[in-house]
């Protein structure tokens, strides 16, 4: 099958004044297309900073990032952010919610990032997502009013609104309690089969890890081992 | 569009910070505005009780014998002109008035007296007696009269300086509220102050009002030109009242220094609080930057936020400024009705400062636009 992130030969160091810190070491992943994998690696291991650099939020130091068949390096700001709009849907472990808006319209923002407008099959979609995440009673509450597990399940219908290709996931259920926990692995496992969309989840929590068919697990920025499952 | 309603929703979410905003925004501008009404106004009384009733522009004979002899002629050229608003040909001299044993030095002014009273306003400062209307019918300032003690329908005698005298009769005193006019002028039969003088069919000098006071001295310099004539002397009221003009720059100077120091500390403010919304707001940037919005569509919403609070905050000021005015004008208003300074409101003024403001309200926007630019959505994820 075909890859939809390759990561090649990825480091990344960071600098604070003359202090150098190297969390990523050579790393090499290929994610094939409507895959479902899970990186696991305690605190301090850089599995959040490979997120952060599979998703174009971060960069790395050298190496480069291949997305859907597009090389990142050398993309301005502008083109790394139509990517991600179009591409990449995010779920991190806090919800990162607009407070100011109800939960539909926080999930209407990418696609009015994307399309300037909202159209009537962005608005049945939506439906469809809110009815997926069991949201469908509150999606018109200020996202104030929603409790933790419907606020992070609002997330996750925010990062599918643009039908993105890939959906990846930093902690996802680090806040909530193992029901809420269980339920939105579920909602993942649902979506990687229902849309096709490669799920990618980075997480300490090896129940989580569970859910997936590939576990990689990262250590001290490297990979430790690459187990598939199936 | 999104960052229309972002920035909007932005504001409303926080409404008693937003409140705050716009309500020092108003003050300011309803200060300004107030200032800047205020000072015209004053300028505007000040100009009209100097110059309202006087000429703006006076043609005399630069002749020995100071007479204008194809003046018929010039005035008719002149009132062609749409800048001229009335213009009057007079016979003047310098003489003397008797009444019993009372002597009193008078400045005869021989007009045709519908054109001169469009420009002195006479039969409006009339408050005793008629009009004069036949040949030897005069009118008298109120002072001249009070001295020679006078009542309408008394005769009295003018002297010339060739020593001639002509018996006239006052029909009316007038005041026009300028203590040497009502002190000294005499006025006469254009016909009698020639034949008193003997200017023949000549007259002394010609009175011209414009329709604009302020171009007084270009429209002056205009005819100069245009009847190129080096017998006489044209002159404006500019060059006879350098320091009522300077006063009135002097304030225009003032008004415009204030008003400038005014919208420099509203957008100042604006600047500054909207600086801190970014910081309030930078996880939200952050999470939009790490969906996709491009950063001209964040900063965007900085600038709406900065040119909705200054439309709001403007508008609400030009309420208050125009309160202020009502309120003044009520306080300072005197027992018998009359307000110490007639309030103009120019609505071109109130406009500019309302444009000024939002303006700048959308520039001080800019800075806070800036500052988000910088925002890296990763930082803002990493410190969750």
């Amino acid at each position: 099958m075909d890859s939809i992130i390759e990561l090649i030969g990825v480091d990344k160091i960071y600098t604070v004044g003359s202090v150098e810190t190297q969390v990523l070491f050579d790393i090499n992943l290929s994610f094939e297309k409507g895959s479902c994998t899970s990186i696991i690696g305690t605190s301090g291991s850089g599995k959040s900073t490979l997120m952060h650099i599979m998703g174009t939020l971060d960069t790395p130091t050298a190496g480069s990032v291949v997305i859907d068949g597009q090389k990142t390096d050398g993309l301005d700001g502008n083109a790394l952010a139509v990517l991600r709009n179009q591409t990449i849907g995010f779920v991190f472990q806090f919800h990162y919610l607009l407070p100011e808006f109800s939960a539909m319209e926080n999930v209407l923002i990418p696609s009015m990032i994307k399309n300037r407008k909202v159209d009537r099959q962005t608005l049945d979609r939506a439906d469809k997502l809110f009815d997926m995440m069991g949201l469908s009673a509150v999606k018109h509450y200020l996202i104030t009013k929603m409790s933790g597990g419907q606020q992070q399940r609002t997330a996750i219908a925010r990062a599918l609104i643009n039908n993105p290709k890939i959906l990846l996931a930093d902690e996802p259920t680090g806040n909530l309690d193992s029901e809420n926990s269980d339920r939105i692995c579920s909602i993942f496992r649902n979506i990687n089969q229902e849309f096709g969309t490669t799920f990618i989840v980075v997480t300490h929590d090896t129940r989580v890890a569970e859910h997936t068919d590939r576990v990689i697990t990262i250590k001290d920025g490297k990979i430790e081992s690459d187990i598939n499952r199936i | 569009m999104l960052s229309l309603k972002i920035a909007l929703r932005f504001l409303t979410s926080n409404k008693l910070q937003t409140a705050f905003i716009i309500l020092g925004i108003s003050v300011a501008i309803s200060v300004q505005i107030f200032v800047g009404l205020l000072i015209e106004s004053l300028q505007i009384s000040l100009v009209d009780s100097t110059m309202g009733n006087a000429p703006h522009i006076t043609i005399t004979s630069s002749r020995d014998d100071i007479t204008i002899r194809r003046w018929e002629q010039l005035t008719a050229q002149l009132d062609r002109y749409n800048v001229v608003k009335a213009i009057s040909a007079s016979a003047n001299g310098n003489a003397y008035a008797k009444k019993g044993s009372t002597i009193k030095p008078v400045l005869i002014r021989g007009f045709d007296f519908d054109s001169a009273d469009r420009i002195y306003h006479i039969s409006e400062g009339l408050y005793n007696g008629r009009i004069n209307k036949s040949r030897n019918e005069i009118l008298m300032g109120k002072d001249l009269a009070q001295d020679l003690e006078l009542k309408p329908g008394d005769s009295v005698t003018i002297s010339a300086p060739d020593g001639s005298n002509t018996t006239l009769k006052v029909t009316g005193f007038f005041d026009l509220g300028i203590s040497s006019i009502n002190k000294t002028w005499v006025v006469a039969n254009r016909d009698v102050a020639q034949d008193m003088f003997g200017y023949g069919s000549r007259v002394t000098s010609i009175d011209i009002t414009t329709n604009n006071l302020f171009y007084a001295d270009v429209i002056a310099n205009l005819f100069k030109i245009m009847l190129n004539d080096n017998d006489i002397r044209i002159e404006n009221w500019k060059q006879l009242n350098q320091s009522l003009l300077r006063g009135l720059e002097g304030q225009r100077i003032s008004s415009a220094m204030i008003q400038v120091v005014i919208i420099i500390s509203v957008a100042i403010a604006i600047a500054s609080i909207l600086a801190i919304t970014v910081l309030q707001k930078s996880r939200q940037i952050g999470i939009l930057k790490a969906m996709g919005i491009k950063n001209r569509d964040v900063a965007l919403i900085f600038l709406y936020q900065g040119f909705l609070l200054g439309i709001v905050g403007a508008i609400v000021g030009v309420g208050l400024a125009l309160g202020l005015l009502q309120s003044f004008i009520s306080f300072t208003t005197s027992d018998s009705g009359v307000p110490v300074v007639d309030v103009y409101i120019d609505y071109f003024l109130i406009i500019r400062s309302w444009i000024i403001a939002v303006l700048s309200a959308t520039i001080a926007g800019l800075v806070p636009a800036r500052n988000s630019l910088k925002l890296n959505p990763v930082d803002v994820i990493r410190e969750g």
